[in-house]
């Protein structure tokens, strides 16, 4: 027996029609409401959100109840599940809710290590790794087995999400490091913010080479670098975000009280480029703090707001795409 | 190390006998440990990373580096470090042993943790920690249920 879950991703995908996802970080607190503010900003324009699961190794509230009540406001979620807090019981107990709870994707990821959150001093699990993850919820989901070889009595019908990071070395490993979790079971991959499309290209390059993008939709991560400080945090506190040189040079190049409009408008032209770039789906955006500027990228992108979709409380949502953004450093 | 009928002997000699085998964990730890940063897994893979020990990593990745490498090659935890995956990739290339990078690994067994790899290798007990990942299952669903084409 199988639950169930349309989605509206997954139509979308199946469609070939051009996806927008979005990040939707949790709260810092008990806050039903900062989960639906942030929601409403983003109703009508995405085809799904991206609920992280505990950004950056810093503690917010649970994933899951945040798509629980993202499905409440009316956008269809997407779990974002590390390996970072939960050894293969947990996680696997955690998928088995999601199905549970008609969450129609999830997103498997290693995480960020612990030393570089709010709790440095915690211990770290990654019992799995991401690729590992993936496999675990393609077997879960399409052989009804748990790792232990017992039989579940109803399986979860999910669409399984993972990651990559095209721009962190080794290079020439990231095709083929996607071709590994496509074959564990990955359907779509959204990628690490997209600032240099040249290289992007290239990675495509290798998977089309690789025949990943027959079997795996590539969503693209984009998002606006708003101010010099935002731009310099990019660049050295975050491993593994590349921003070209051209980028840099045109953010420090305009008046600093034109910094956040020239990088939104950066952020547009990508979404224009990457919608016109082959073996794309869509794109991911990340705009933590800032969700409320992500229909004004989407609609100076050409993207228009077709993907309203009164969900049904509690989950099936029956609209027409998705839209997932996802964010900060969860690329890995 | 070859796995031949002689060393399946040996390994199963060495594991009955309670005080040789501790003696012979101890050396396979001191020569790995010195050798490799060897965390005795028990399960060893470095055969498969160009003899780069993905233990050593500090999130324990078995598969291929994570995304937050620096574009210098350094570790994201551990700046001063270099990623052992970077080192995988340079080693296990320069060995033309590139397509060892692209097995899935499976899951560790944690119950091996501190016992001797040699001992399981050559009983055979490894073969199972990785498999080809160009022969996959019934593949993913987008592609199996949904005709998913490209854009």
């Amino acid at each position: 027996m199988t639950v169930e879950a349309p989605g509206r991703l997954r139509h979308a995908l199946q469609a070939g029609r051009f996806v927008v996802t979005a990040e939707l970080g949790p709260p810092r607190g008990a806050d039903a409401g900062a989960v639906e503010r942030k929601a409403a900003q983003l109703r009508g324009w995405v085809d799904a959100v991206n609920l992280t699961d505990n950004q950056g190794a810093n503690v917010r509230m649970a994933s899951i109840g945040a798509c629980v009540l993202a499905q409440r406001a009316g956008l269809e979620p997407v779990m974002q599940l590390t390996c970072r807090d939960r050894n293969r019981i947990a996680l696997q107990s955690d998928l088995l809710a999601a199905g549970a709870l008609e969450i129609p994707n999830v997103l498997l990821l290693t995480g960020d290590h612990p030393h570089l959150g709010d709790h440095p001093e915690a211990k770290p699990v990654f019992d799995l790794d991401g690729v590992q993850a993936t496999w675990l919820a393609r077997t879960l989901r399409d052989d009804g087995v748990l790792m232990s070889g017992q039989d579940i009595a109803v399986r979860p019908s999910w669409l399984i999400g993972s990651v990559e990071n095209p721009f962190a070395p080794p290079i020439s490993l990231r095709g083929r490091r996607l071709a590994k979790k496509v074959a564990a079971g990955a359907d779509f991959v959204q990628t690490q913010y997209v600032f240099d499309v040249r290289v992007f290209r290239r990675w495509l390059g290798d998977l089309a080479d690789l025949g990943i993008l027959e079997r795996c939709a590539v969503i693209a991560g984009v998002g606006p670098i708003r101010s010099l400080q935002m731009l310099e945090i990019l660049r050295s506190r975050v491993p593994g975000v590349a921003v070209p040189e051209d980028v840099v040079r045109r953010l420090r190049g305009v008046p600093a009280d034109r910094v956040a409009e020239e990088g939104v408008r950066l952020c547009v032209e990508t979404v224009q480029e990457l919608r016109a770039t082959a073996g794309v789906a869509g794109v991911h955006l990340m705009a933590f703090g800032f969700e409320h500027g992500i229909p004004e990228i989407l609609e100076r992108a050409g993207i228009s707001p077709h993907r309203s979709a009164p969900a049904a409380v509690g989950g099936t949502p029956l609209a027409t795409s998705v839209v997932s953004l996802e964010g900060d450093r969860h690329a890995r | 190390m070859a796995r031949t009928r002689f060393y399946a002997r040996l390994a199963r000699f060495v594991e009955g006998r309670p005080g040789l085998y501790r003696w012979f964990t101890t050396a396979e730890r001191m020569s790995k440990e010195s050798l490799f940063g060897c965390r005795m897994c028990g399960q060893c893979a470095m055969p498969a990373t160009g003899y780069a020990c993905p233990m050593t990593c500090p999130k324990q990745l078995r598969n291929g580096p994570c995304g937050g490498v620096g574009s210098d090659g350094a570790c994201e935890v551990y700046p001063t470090l270099r990623c052992i995956w970077v080192m995988a990739d340079e080693r296990s290339t320069g060995a033309g042993h590139r397509r060892d990078l692209d097995l899935l690994q499976r899951p560790v067994d944690h119950r091996e943790q501190g016992r001797s790899s040699w001992v399981n290798y050559w009983q055979g007990r490894d073969e199972a920690l990785w498999t080809d990942a160009t022969t996959p299952g019934p593949g993913p669903l987008l592609h199996r249920d949904l005709g998913l084409v490209p854009r």
